[in-house]
């Protein structure tokens, strides 16, 4: 540095302390300016990927309208805390409105035409098999690989997808393959879409990865995820989700006045009124329309 | 700190209509190709992209106006690049905390507007030489122009390649969508027509007394 002065220093033109000082500002400035936005939009940002995987959740379970995160830890799984290093496995939990559990999201990816194609995908543990997927993520040529987020042909292999475990729970009885478009003849095999055979082949090879690793790890614990939904008072009615504290009081109080106490806010419901139930059998269905929001 | 000659402080029409038309980023001056054929193919992609230039192109003219008189010939580039890069970053967050599947949808380049050289080459050919709100008026003619270009190419593309605009379906399920136009192979063939057509107004523009014998040949 200091040879670098001394060559430069008989040269008139060249500023050193003020150049030094100019991009010490213009960084500082900038360092400012990025940490401003960062921590501004932080929480917005968490809230839309909390939004997104949240209404991918009940997308792909069909019937559920509630959703808990847990995390697959050694032995059970438990509900996430938000604080989980960001390599934990995500198990979602999809629940009816009464509460009980209709199936499990987790989440897949595979190696596509261009990059990495994450999905979630829904397990119903009644009929054994995928009943949905969704594409979170892809960078598949447009107009061709893309296909597979919205061919409906495609998306029907997801209507009821054989993922049945090997009886002794390690692992999956048959691999999920995709196979050549219009050759699907078994329930775990996957119908391609002509011309974008690379990308239902990588949907394929996430849904069997992820599957044949992650669910023989969470059906022997499902009543946990059963009840803890009953156990939780967090269970929150879908569309509330937005801002929940402002929401939940005042539909609390909306819906008591109307009588018809939300099962999701009987926690509230009963800190107010103790010995009251929720659902329909608290009040009358026409008290339900001034009292609904 | 240079010696640069004081340029016209002057506001005109010119400033803000220069780069809407006589030197459209897109059309004339050809610039920024990348985002032009890689994000239009559709046009709520294309008005997206066009706004965060807009934006990055605002911010980044005025501070390097706001400054012009204290950064060093020498180091003027990298200041102009952090600054650049600094509102590039706060678009990019912007764009996350506004749609996931809008960010999802531009990709990477969002980032890539660092790079964009129609704002690297305003930042050194205007805003460092004219007062802020100059640079501010040419800037925003500038990202209107650039705008309204994307929204050329993107609309037309995604009314052929989808039968849709703005995600809106226009045709009805009768309709066979021409894949190739939202392609790359499309950005180029649509760019290719518009830039023939701006070239063949410019002409007739020039010379007004041809251009009843241009209008009978063609």
């Amino acid at each position: 540095m200091s040879d670098a002065q001394a060559q430069l220093e008989p040269m008139p033109a060249t500023p050193v302390r003020t150049m030094f000082a100019v991009l010490m500002g213009v960084a500082m400035l900038a360092g400012f300016l990025v940490v401003a936005t960062f921590q501004l939009t932080g929480p917005m940002i968490e809230e839309n990927q909390r939004l997104a995987t949240e209404a991918a959740v009940l997308r792909v379970i069909p019937g559920a309208v509630t959703q808990r995160d847990f995390v697959l830890g050694e032995e059970v799984p438990h509900l996430a805390t938000g604080a989980e290093p960001a390599r934990a496995t995500h198990v979602y939990a999809g629940y009816d409105a009464q509460g009980a559990l209709l199936g499990i999201a987790a989440r897949g990816a595979a190696q596509g035409y261009a990059e990495l194609v994450h999905l979630l995908y829904g397990y119903v543990p009644a009929c054994q098999c995928i009943r949905g997927i969704k594409v979170l993520k892809l960078a598949e040529t447009p107009g061709l690989g893309d296909k597979i987020l919205t061919d409906p042909a495609f998306l029907a292999n997801f209507d009821a997808l054989d993922a049945r475990l090997k009886d002794d729970g390690s692992g999956l009885a048959h691999p999920i393959e995709t196979v050549k478009h219009g050759t699907k003849s078994s329930p775990w095999e996957i119908d391609a879409i002509s011309g974008a055979t690379i990308s239902s082949k990588a949907v394929g090879r996430a849904l069997n990865a992820s599957a044949d690793r992650l669910l023989p790890r969470v059906l022997p614990h499902l009543e946990v995820l059963a009840r803890i939904s009953h156990r939780g008072g967090e269970m929150i009615a879908p569309g509330f989700r937005f801002t929940r504290d402002f929401l939940t009081e005042r539909n609390t109080r909306l819906y008591f006045r109307g009588k018809n106490i939300p099962c999701g806010f009987k926690d509230q419901a009963r800190a107010r009124h103790p010995g009251e139930k929720c659902g329909l059998e608290a009040g009358a269905p026409s008290s339900a329309e001034e009292g609904s929001p | 700190v240079t010696g640069r000659k004081p340029a016209d402080p002057r506001i005109t029409w010119d400033t803000l209509s220069e780069g809407l038309w006589r030197n459209n980023p897109v059309f004339v001056m050809l610039l920024g190709m990348c985002p032009v054929l890689a994000v239009t193919n559709s046009a709520i992609n294309a008005l997206a992209m066009g706004l965060a230039t807009t934006f990055v192109l605002l911010a980044s003219g005025l501070l390097v106006s706001l400054i012009r008189n204290h950064v060093p010939r020498q180091v003027r580039i990298a200041t102009y690049i952090i600054i650049i890069a600094t509102f590039v970053t706060m678009v990019d967050y912007a764009i996350q905390a506004i749609s996931l599947d809008l960010y999802n949808a531009l990709g990477a380049f969002i980032q890539l507007i660092v790079v964009n050289c129609i704002i690297l080459g305003r930042a050194e050919a205007f805003a460092s030489r004219h007062r802020p709100l100059k640079a501010l008026v040419n800037a925003l003619g500038m990202g209107a122009g650039f705008t309204f270009a994307l929204l050329c190419l993107g609309s037309v593309r995604e009314l052929l390649g989808a039968g849709s605009l703005f995600g809106v379906d226009l045709f009805g399920p009768r309709f066979e969508p021409w894949v190739v136009m939202i392609l790359p192979p499309g950005g180029f063939i649509v760019l290719g027509v518009w830039l023939l057509l701006f070239e063949w107004l410019k002409q007739r523009h020039q010379v007004p007394g041809k251009a009843a014998t241009a209008q009978e040949r063609t």
